[in-house]
């Protein structure tokens, strides 16, 4: 696998970023929408591939990540009634802390052990969310009013109610995480991710502190997720439990899957395949979810390294 | 009729406002031109079509169905009296004169999903409202949504989250009762006919905390105490550890329980009393689409229980009670017709054929036309104030109150006696009514 030139790579991000904003004025209403959302559930995503991707780490807990962003900034806009920039770095700062301290402790296991541990810490953390239910609304969740879902530059509001202001809002803050996710694999640090990944031992006689990079990649990757999280809270005012259950740590699992692991472009990918598979086969019939099976089964048959990771394999070995 | 005799007739029109083709410098053969052109137009078959489209188009509801996930079985139940309803409207003449169309999305009972599906009925299918759904988490979800599309979304769900008046000005409940008005109901009973010490057995989660925190007050008001309040983690599948947590002197027991742990839990419950047991009350929700005469269940027998809607035919059931269970297809033990096995969500699903009426009552009112009117429609909705008993509402007559855009009406109590559930007393309109906690009339639309 060659790598690709600087301009060759970002210049490829940049034209992905460009395609989604030129979408923005030619997409019917309803997919203009919905894209939006897939934005920032790719996000959530690419916070996933962080980890499982390029550390070979594979967690079942990753929406305690997503929900760490989700309560952080809901409750700071619902409870103490914080603004839309503080409420976001609030969610930032809950995936902060929470990723350390489950870093920390699960990476005290590898394999099959850090797979359940993330995924008791996710569980523990789901019955948290329900045991305070007068400050997190339980299981029935939370609704962040509309009216204080706006932002303000000085005196220009901006209102992320707004369809062309949330596409916007979550294009930005995907073309952030994709341009950093990019910056990050293609560094001195992200080779050495891989290498913990390929042989970790190896890597150690090299000389490289394994726990650390491991740790920051846990940092890095619950950021991202508590950023999607966060964004998801103000884009899209509702915060529920159900953000926080077993189904939201295995759905970045399957979309980085189908999109391809270790690819930067593959967690949109697979988002966007995954979210019109069920729009569309829902519509024909209530066991859509036999056929997103199928289709998954299919894929990893024959594409084993998802969609990008494919290509990447067959014709396009520069992708990043 | 001349102009200016029409004015003096009814005394609304103004001259000076109204148009005055002798001030437009246009001609009289310009006109006839500009007639003739406009009639060849009217006549031409496109603008035929594009008439009738505009004044015989249907009505487009959008169905918010629990298809799958944990609310499949309501959903199922709320598609059929959805269909049922319809097909009553549109026998009748339909909605201002036109038909009503119900196109359906399944929700997979997940709010996320949920606020998906309200963005493609506004958006893609363009309905004129979104309706129907059941479970608390996916309304409050699906809420933002609604209101942002500003689509009016009627929601059949008896949460009181819409009363709470926390989501916003385009989310309704009109055809089914909140849960805050229905405990609020049942104090008067219980305290008077099943013992005024009162223990609570309930899930650990919102289902269960509407019950834990609006019935001690509710009960205190009738002279009757909540002595315990037993809160059971939704992961729990055994019970008996927490029956020995049941105070000694406890007269009544008021259970809640709900999902497939219910079989287990009345079993254990039933193996720890024997024969000498307090009295139970609980609420159907526990056992919707479930036999009441399943193995297990046998403890029950005796035991009361709050329905929205008799599941049992009665024996005093009003010809629109007997009219809306034969459209429906349910038999008298409130399965399905043809199918004993497949027992209903009777104590709720009416509320999707009273909620289709009051849209129907509310369209008319606003004379509506489409979604331009949609704001129309919440106005008019909010004006109603009463529903009487009969064929729209054969659950009993109810109120209204638009400011918080809930309605209030009567409740059943109803004994297991035989393997069937009795109604033992209704409650009044008044029993489950309460003091606005806001006003949703303030808010813009």
């Amino acid at each position: 696998m060659s790598e690709a030139s600087p301009a060759k790579a970002y210049g490829l991000h940049l034209g992905v970023i460009a395609l989604l904003f030129v979408l923005s004025f030619l997409l019917p209403e309803y997919y203009h929408g919905l894209l939006a959302r897939i934005m920032v559930l790719a996000v959530f995503a690419m916070g996933y591939n962080m980890l499982f991707g390029y550390v070979g780490l594979l967690s079942l807990g990753h929406a305690m990540f997503f929900a760490a962003g989700l309560y952080g900034a809901g409750l700071a806009v619902i409870q103490l009634g914080w603004s839309v920039p503080a409420a976001f770095a609030a969610g930032l700062g809950c995936g902060v802390v929470l990723s350390l301290v489950i870093g920390l402790l699960a990476l005290r296991t590898t394999g099959v052990a850090f797979m359940i541990v993330t995924m008791m810490f996710a569980q523990v953390f789901y019955l948290v969310i329900l045991y305070f239910a007068s400050w997190t609304g339980g299981d029935q969740g939370m609704v962040v009013p509309q009216p204080a879902r706006v932002l303000f530059f000085g005196a220009t509001a901006l209102d992320l109610t707004n369809p062309t202001m949330r596409y916007m809002s979550a294009l930005g803050l995907f073309s952030l995480v994709l341009l950093i996710t990019l910056a990050i694999v293609r560094s001195r640090y992200g080779r050495v991710l891989v290498a913990i990944r390929e042989n970790e031992e190896r890597t150690k006689m090299l000389g490289y502190d394994t726990f650390s990079n491991k740790l920051a990649a846990v940092v890095i990757s619950g950021i991202i997720c508590a950023a999607s999280g966060a964004a998801y809270a103000l884009l899209f005012g509702y915060v529920g439990s159900s953000f926080a259950s077993v189904q939201y740590s295995i759905l970045p699992l399957l979309w980085v899957l189908l999109g391809g692991g270790a690819t930067t472009l593959g967690p949109l990918i697979g988002t966007l395949f995954m979210y019109y598979v069920i729009d569309i086969t829902s519509g024909y019939t209530s066991a859509y979810l036999l056929i997103v099976g199928i289709a998954l089964i299919l894929l990893v048959l024959f594409f084993p390294k998802g969609i990008l990771g494919s290509i990447r394999q067959r014709w396009l070995g520069w992708l990043p | 009729m001349t102009l200016e005799t029409l004015n003096k007739g009814n005394g609304i029109m103004d001259k000076s406002k109204t148009f005055d083709l002798s001030k437009t410098g246009l001609t009289r053969r310009t006109t006839l031109k500009g007639l003739a052109a406009t009639a060849g137009l009217v006549t031409a078959p496109g603008f035929v079509r594009y008439s009738q489209a505009q004044s015989s188009a249907p009505i487009k509801i959008g169905f918010q169905s629990h298809r799958t996930g944990i609310g499949a079985a309501y959903g199922r139940w709320y598609e059929k009296t959805t269909a049922a309803a319809v097909k009553a409207i549109n026998a009748a003449g339909g909605i201002n004169g036109r038909q009503v169309e119900v196109i359906i999305e399944d929700d997979g009972t997940d709010p996320g999903r949920g606020a998906e599906v309200v963005g493609k009925f506004a958006t893609q299918h363009k309905t004129d409202i979104v309706f129907g759904t059941l479970f608390s988490h996916v309304v409050i979800g699906s809420a933002p949504a609604a209101g942002e599309a500003k689509i009016p979304y009627f929601v059949v769900s008896e949460g009181h989250h819409v009363a709470s008046t926390k989501l916003n000005r385009y989310v309704f409940q009109p055809g089914i009762t909140d849960v805050k008005s229905q405990i609020q109901s049942m104090a008067p009973w219980i305290a008077a006919n099943a013992g005024k010490k009162v223990t609570q057995i309930f899930p650990d989660f919102a289902f269960g905390y509407d019950h834990r925190d609006y019935l001690p007050p509710a009960l205190k008001a009738q002279g009757a105490d909540v002595i315990a309040q037993i809160a059971i983690p939704p992961t729990e599948s055994s019970f008996t550890k927490y029956f020995p947590q049941i105070p000694a002197e406890t007269e009544v027991i008021y259970h809640v329980m709900v999902g497939p742990a219910v079989l287990t839990f009345v079993k254990e419950l039933g193996e720890f009393y024997g024969s000498n047991r307090p009295q139970l009350f609980g609420f159907i929700d526990s056992l919707e689409a479930t036999d009441i005469n399943s193995p297990g269940l046998e403890f029950l027998d005796g035991s009361h229980f709050w329905e929205g809607s008799p599941r049992y035919a009665q024996a005093d059931d009003t010809e629109a009670q007997k009219a809306y269970r034969t459209a429906v297809g349910i038999d008298d033990n409130g399965a399905a017709v043809g199918d004993p096995k497949d027992v209903s969500t009777a104590a709720h699903m009416f509320g999707c054929w009273e909620t289709l009426y009051v849209v129907k009552k509310a369209m008319e009112d606003a004379g509506y036309k489409g979604p331009e009117d949609r704001a129309k429609l919440v106005e008019a909705t909010e004006a109603l104030t009463a529903f009487a008993e009969g064929p729209e509402h054969p659950q009993g007559a109810k109120t209204f109150n638009g400011k918080i855009h809930q309605c209030f009406g009567i409740q059943n109590i109803s004994k297991v006696e035989g393997g069937k559930l009795k109604v033992v007393h209704k409650t009044k309109i008044e029993d489950g009514l309460y003091e606005a906690e806001g006003d949703y009339t303030t808010q813009a639309l």
